[in-house]
């Protein structure tokens, strides 16, 4: 394992990549109203590996879905990368989930009639990266995850934890400004689990800006910071975890 | 996204779902195969038709007795009347008073029973003036036609139709031989070639003498003069209706008749009879092709019915998609490009399977069947064009999905 010297402080001299303030996120289900966000401020700064834990149902995934712009506050704001992404429309938001984000989601979601390198090429697609450079590029982030050698192999003959290492190359391909991972491990034995948070510890080694959202502690532990979420809000500040 | 992208990623859509696919285009397979397949007919038969009838003559009047005046249909003592005389057909054909006319002949029937030894044969001796084989196309098989001395002096020779020949004759030789008529001989001088027939009516058997000779001796109806049609061959196809016109103000002058409705004859062109049976097959056309794009409509509603369900099924993966960066018009062009494509395979293999039944089935049924490259090219854009309307919806619908829903869907 490495990266555990890297340090997590003082990330402050550089422009957040990620700036909440006042965030709200109201559902409405028939007549029933749920305020599922209840004013978070939240800043996470380029190369932070960040980890939000809380009970089931207290926001997690909707602050997960907001940050990654799947969804839209309903009051307060978000600027992600310099850009206020709270009023934009249908099209901008795809376009920002495109340049900024890279998803990795706890069912993996791979597409099974594409390989894997296909898997990885398909955010360049929608960035219209040529084909030949879209390969290349695909290709390098597959060998960074360790799969250059399963490019041809389709989800379903990959295991668990290789999948989810496709679904990380898949988020890494476009170099994004964050890659939200939204419990990666949830769906994995304990093996995997450890092969796909040392490839995180890798990533953020080499300066990726991680947000990690889990409810294991000890995935958690991982982390340089962790928010503790709570009925829709931060109980506490960030705790940076000293290592 | 590039349109290239677009194209293969719809294009690998479809194929990893090889069973779905194929079942969403077989209404189009169906419908389009049944569009080539009945406009195809449409064109065959009225094809059929006009050549049977331009067979005919096109640049032919055809005079008959008896008036037409009534309009709902009621013609007076037409064909029956004995208001035609040979005097009006040889008026006719005096080329100073119908100048547009090429050659007139009369025709006056009679039904007798011919005999050669053993042989015996009842049929409808036509007779007739030697402008006759010009006016209504006809041409010699065997020995020649009767001259007009043999009109002139009532001769008793006589023109056996070939089916008519050959029921008397077998396969012996014909001409010069004599065949009997009620115990009078007459001299087999000529043989029609086959014509096929026009109607009920055989014209090919049939026997033709001169006028004179029918007049004299084989017909019993009682007015020598009368005659039954007056045939005119315009001088061109073009010249028809002049001729038309200068025929009947003579025609007119001679009987003294003042006004044009009050005459005892009519005129009809054979055009018109071409002009009828094609609007008929018109009217036929376009009904067998309502038919099929009824057939094309159910098609297109599969389309839709089978692209909503696998919006649904792939909901998914749209959402995937979405998170990726797709913008809902990336996802609405996927699934309309894939509507499109299945429309357009549909469309090809319909075609195809129209085409071969088009050549398969003539031989079967007996009827011609035009293969018509601009209705080809029309099914198949008719098939793209349904596969791109009934896709809109379940498209528009799949660019609809919020990106969160779409994820969490199982
Ligand atoms: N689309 C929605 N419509 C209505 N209510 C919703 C919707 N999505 C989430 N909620 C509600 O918002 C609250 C927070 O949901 P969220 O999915 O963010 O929880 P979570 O912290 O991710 O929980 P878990 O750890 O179980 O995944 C829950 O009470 C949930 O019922
Ligand atoms: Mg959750």
């Amino acid at each position: 394992m490495t990266a555990t010297a890297i340090t997590t402080t003082h990330f402050e001299t550089a422009a957040p990549v990620i700036e909440l303030s006042g965030a709200r996120k109201t559902y409405h289900t028939g007549d029933i109203e749920f305020e599922a966000l209840r004013g978070i401020d939240c800043r996470i700064y380029p190369g932070e590996y960040v980890a939000i834990v809380g009970p089931s149902g207290s926001g997690k995934s909707t602050l997960m879905n907001i940050l990654g712009c799947l969804d839209v506050l309903t009051s307060g704001s978000y600027v992600l990368a310099g850009e206020d992404v709270s009023h934009m429309d249908e099209v901008a938001l795809a376009s920002a989930r495109n340049r900024r984000i890279g998803f990795v989601f706890q069912q993996f979601h791979l597409l099974s009639s594409l390989t894997a390198l296909g898997n990885v090429e398909l955010p360049l697609i929608y960035a219209g990266v040529a084909p030949a450079e879209r390969r290349k590029r695909a290709m390098v982030a597959l060998e960074r995850v360790g799969l250059g050698d399963k490019s041809r192999n389709h989800p379903g003959q990959l295991s668990g934890g290789q999948q989810q290492r496709v679904a990380i190359a898949r988020a890494l391909v476009t170099e994004p400004a964050i890659v939200l991972a939204d419990e990666p491990t949830g769906n994995l034995d304990s093996h995997s689990t450890r092969d796909v948070l040392g490839m995180l510890d890798d990533l953020h080694a080499e300066g990726s800006t991680i947000v990690l959202i889990t409810h294991e502690s000890d995935v958690a532990a991982r982390a340089g910071t962790v928010y503790n979420v709570t009925d829709g809000q931060f109980v506490g500040t960030g705790t940076e975890i000293a290592k | 996204m590039r349109p290239a992208d677009l194209l293969a990623s719809s294009w690998r859509a479809i194929r990893s779902h090889k069973m779905r696919s194929a079942l969403t285009m077989l209404g189009i397979v169906v419908g389009i195969a049944s569009v080539v397949l009945t406009v195809g007919l449409g064109l065959g038969t009225q094809k059929d038709v006009s050549e049977q009838i331009a067979a005919l003559g096109s640049d032919l009047l055809i005079v008959s007795p008896g008036s037409s005046t009534d309009e709902s249909g009621m013609r007076g003592g037409f064909g029956s009347g004995t208001t035609l005389t040979r005097a009006d057909a040889d008026a006719l054909a005096s080329t100073v008073a119908v100048p547009d006319a090429m050659a007139v002949a009369a025709e006056k029937t009679a039904s007798v029973s011919l005999e050669y030894g053993e042989s015996n044969w009842t049929t409808t001796v036509t007779g007739t003036s030697t402008s006759w084989p010009e006016v209504r196309s006809r041409e010699l098989l065997y020995g020649s036609f009767f001259t007009d001395e043999d009109v002139d002096s009532g001769a008793s020779v006589i023109v056996l139709g070939a089916e008519t020949a050959e029921e008397l004759f077998g396969t012996a030789a014909v001409v010069g031989q004599d065949v009997t008529i009620d115990d009078d001989t007459y001299e087999v001088v000529g043989v029609l070639s086959e014509a096929g027939s026009s109607g009920d009516t055989s014209l090919d058997d049939m026997a033709v003498v001169p006028m004179t000779t029918l007049v004299e001796q084989l017909d019993d109806s009682g007015s020598s003069e009368s005659v039954a049609t007056i045939y005119i061959k315009a001088a061109a196809s073009n010249l028809l209706s002049a001729a038309s016109q200068e025929a009947e103000s003579l025609l007119l002058n001679l009987h003294g008749i003042a006004a044009a409705d009050d005459a005892d004859f009519t005129i009809d062109v054979q055009d018109s009879l071409l002009d009828a049976a094609t609007s008929v097959y018109q009217k036929l056309t376009v009904l067998l092709t309502g038919i099929a794009a009824l057939a094309l409509l159910v098609g297109g509603i599969g389309v839709m019915n089978i692209m909503l369900v696998s919006v649904t099924e792939r909901t998914r993966e749209i959402g995937l998609r979405k998170a990726l960066g797709a913008a809902p018009a990336n996802i609405r062009n996927q699934f309309l490009i894939e509507a499109m494509i299945l429309g357009l395979s549909g469309g090809a293999i319909g075609v195809a399977i129209g085409v071969g039944l088009a050549l398969a089935l003539p031989s079967v049924l007996g009827s011609t069947i035009v293969i018509s490259g601009l209705a080809l090219v029309v099914s198949v854009v008719v098939a793209v064009g349904i596969g791109a309307v009934f896709g809109v919806y379940p498209a528009a619908r799949a660019a609809k999905l919020a990106p969160i829903d779409a994820l969490r869907d199982q």
